[in-house]
């Protein structure tokens, strides 16, 4: 089995939005808990450092996998390496 | 079911489901309206938790099955929905549902690390791993171990790694099946466990994960209404808007912060009031202390000291002129419950004096992250939160019986979307916990606290009755009105006593038990399935004899299956250890365990059978050598590496991990095309010339 260029060219975008998705979930945890203490000094329902925690990161996980679902099943019929429609 | 096509069989699992959510719901009306007619709580608690018994096991049975690929993965023909709503009764576990509002109602800021830990970590499950191992299509994690790296020895360290965790987690979850049924049927604990474990054996018994897939699916229905209906009640009680994830942060936590200030100023009426309890509990606090200052001085003398004056005391009262009863009678019962000997006092004395100083000082903020009495207390705290967040987190992209799931969807398309539902049906129970623990903790602040003793709301007496460890209150400072420093909180009592607070009928109640018992089945099923498939399919089948029959392999599986359920029974009625920290050390352990060799199976063809045998082991070994030297239980108390707890090992495990696979590789020679082709094929949903992996 031989990869071609497309081949290449379609895990380097894959790994291009695993890094990206996995910089902005990297943020939403351990940056935003990091200035917990800080973030508290601003109010978005409620003081936002616990805002973060309880409620907004975890908006943001879901989406992140959400649209990484959308782009990535994007990317295999863009690539050609999308599997049959029914399996 | 007949093999009809994908789609058809997916309108008719929306029709069915649609069918059984309507009719669930029509039960509970009805035995809502039995109770209005008068029939007794126990009667309605026997109704909940034998109707869904009965249901789950009608499902097991409907979804026999003697085909391998049924049995391991249901087929492959799962759709993302309901795989999703699938993996998220599979994942929440009796802790989550049970456990987790009160542990923010205690912890504050500090417990959402559980929350965020037990939620992100599936974002690591989206990226780095559930497409890939759909791709790949076998039946088990160490399958893919097996494969990719070659040869047993890495298959059966991920055997090994794969059962230890399970194991420590599905304990976790019996106990609570036996919490739930003693609780609302009054069967005896160790009843509980068994009648609960008959439920759970006989769903997977008979059709293995196609069984397991369908009765998760209509426990998430169940646990998730059984969770936000009296939440949401609660919340348009108290606030008059019904949707708590707003109402808490805009209403509540405002109020709540407002007490807590109050509470801890000495000059308002009701900081005075709880100053006068609290100075009450420092002088216990200081009289324990003393106590084990001159034990640590006259040993044995002393216990006997202490002891004749505490006879002499009852002498003393008896001599009175008009004895008190009463005052005799706990003077008395101070002599009998004295410790017999130094050690057992010391630990009661110790205990007594951490129980007095919880409650002698000022009260947290509930919204203070890493609150602490100066910066360096704070930055450990910080430390510790950040690395239990990591562990979960990992750990959760690592627990096999949360990976497998995404080995029953009918395509990687479909895996990919089925983790994005997945989050979702989790995070709808996730994002209510925290909300719930600042309602039920503004009703405690505003209307417990501030009343009199003489008038308590009835389900502080219902609960204060029912087990002394959930709510315990006392007139501590002989005032006749509660303050707060006089009322003890069980974490798990603000899910079970929400549905009284809101002052919903007792059929809400009873729904709010077959949620618990859903989600701790839910979970025990997938982890029990999750051993013995390691066993039989890995350990058995691949290992020990792959020419035998199927009958003879489904055969052996379900066998184990009982083995391990009795034996984790078994191990459960012996009542061990705290549940949280076998839950975090399952976790870590996984961590350490799965998560390098996986990730780095996929994204890195460089690595090697040896760098992944080197890094299971050394992720394994360094996690399980800091939890026995760090963990009070093993008794060894070594000092921590930089302050982390040992519920966090991962922090130290999972670094090892990766760099076991890294050294081992670079020092061996590079695995063999075929390896590398396999690389490939997981990597690309469709390619052409691929090779073929999927098991059948």
């Amino acid at each position: 089995m031989q990869l071609t260029q497309k081949h290449q060219e379609y895990w380097g975008k894959n790994l291009r939005i695993t890094g990206i998705l996995l910089f902005v979930w990297f943020f939403f945890t351990f940056v935003t808990g990091w200035f917990s203490r800080e973030l508290n000094e601003f109010t978005f329902l409620g003081p936002l450092g616990f805002y973060f925690a309880a409620q907004g990161s975890l908006i943001i996980y879901v989406l992140i996998i959400g649209f990484y679902a959308k782009y990535m099943n994007k990317l295999d019929v863009e690539y050609g390496v999308h599997e049959g429609e029914d399996d | 079911m007949s093999q009809v096509s994908q789609a058809q069989f997916y309108a008719n699992l929306k029709k069915y489901y649609s069918f059984y959510t309507g009719g669930f719901i029509a039960f509970v009306v009805i035995v809502g309206i039995l109770e209005q007619m008068g029939v007794p709580n126990k009667i309605l608690g026997y109704c909940f938790l034998f109707a869904t018994i009965l249901l789950y096991a009608g499902i097991g049975f409907m979804s026999k099955t003697a085909e391998v690929s049924e049995y391991y993965v249901a087929g492959r023909r799962v759709p993302a929905l309901f795989n999703g709503m699938a993996t998220g009764a599979d994942w929440m576990s009796a802790a989550s549902f049970i456990g987790m509002a009160g542990t923010l109602y205690l912890a504050g800021f500090d417990g959402l690390a559980f929350v965020m830990g037990w939620t992100g970590g599936y974002c690591l499950v989206a990226l780095f791993l559930a497409p890939y191992l759909r791709k790949f299509g076998q039946f088990t994690i160490p399958d893919f171990l097996g494969a990719r790296y070659g040869g047993h020895i890495p298959r059966l360290i991920g055997v090994i790694a794969a059962i230890v965790c399970s194991f420590t987690y599905v304990i976790a979850q019996i106990y609570g099946v036996g919490l739930i049924t003693s609780r609302f049927t009054g069967l005896e604990f160790g009843v509980g466990v068994f009648v609960g474990l008959a439920g759970i054996l006989v769903c997977s018994f008979l059709g293995g994960m196609k069984a397991v897939t369908w009765t998760q699916v209509a426990q998430y229905i169940i646990l998730i209404f059984a969770y936000l209906i009296p939440v949401v009640w609660l919340s348009a009680k108290n606030t008059g808007v019904p949707i708590p994830q707003i109402v808490a942060y805009t209403t509540a936590l405002p109020a709540v912060t407002a007490l807590e200030k109050q509470f801890n100023d000495k000059t308002t009426p009701k900081g005075a009031a709880e100053e006068s309890v609290r100075a009450i509990f420092r002088a216990r606090a200081a009289d324990a202390d003393a106590k084990l200052k001159g034990l640590e001085a006259g040993g044995a003398k002393f216990l006997e000291e202490e002891k004749a004056k505490l006879s002499a005391k009852v002498a003393e009262l008896k001599a009175a002129p008009a004895p008190d009863v009463k005052a005799i009678e706990a003077a008395e019962k101070a002599v009998k419950e004295f410790p017999a000997d130094p050690a057992k006092a010391k630990t009661a004395w110790t205990a007594a004096k951490g129980a007095a100083a919880a409650k002698a000082g000022n009260i947290a903020a509930h919204a203070e992250p890493f609150a602490a009495k100066d910066d360096v207390e704070r930055a450990k705290k910080k430390k510790n939160f950040l690395a239990l967040i990591a562990c979960l987190m990992i750990g959760t992209a690592a627990l096999p019986h949360i990976l497998m799931r995404y080995y029953t969807t009918p395509s990687v398309k479909e895996a990919r979307i089925s983790v994005t539902w997945s989050l979702f049906f989790i995070f709808l129970l996730y994002f209510t916990a925290p909300a719930l623990g600042i309602l039920a903790k503004q009703e405690v602040y505003t209307n417990l606290v501030g009343s009199s003793f003489a008038q308590l709301p009835a389900w502080v007496q219902n609960w204060a009755a029912v087990d002394k460890t959930l709510m315990s209150i006392t007139d501590i400072n002989k005032d006749g009105i509660v303050q707060l420093a006089e009322i003890t909180i069980g974490g798990d009592l603000i899910v079970l006593a929400t549905p009284e607070i809101a002052g919903l009928p007792y059929v809400i109640s009873g729904l709010v038990a077959a949620g618990g018992l859903a989600a701790a089945l839910s979970t025990a099923d997938g982890l029990l399935l999750t051993i013995a498939n390691a066993l039989s399919h890995d350990l058995y089948y691949k290992m020990i004899d792959p020419n035998a029959p199927t009958v003879r392999r489904l055969a052996v599986s379900k066998g184990l299956l009982l083995v391990v359920a009795v034996l984790a029974a078994y191990v459960t009625s012996l009542k061990p250890g705290d549940i949280l920290f076998l839950v975090g050390a399952a976790f870590s352990l996984a961590a350490s365990g799965f998560f390098p060799a996986l990730v780095c199976g996929v994204f890195w063809k460089r690595a090697n059978k040896l760098g992944a045998i080197l890094g299971m082991l050394s992720g394994l070994g360094l996690c399980a050598y800091y939890m026995y030297m760090t963990y009070p239980f093993f008794g060894v108390k070594a000092p921590l590496w930089w302050d982390i707890a040992p519920i966090s090992a991962g922090t130290f495990g999972i670094p090892a991990g990766f760099l076991g696979v890294i050294i081992g590789s670079l020092i061996s020679p590079a695995p063999s095309k075929e390896v590398q082709d396999l690389v490939d094929h997981v990597r690309y949903p469709n390619l052409e010339g691929d090779i073929d992996s999927v098991g059948r």
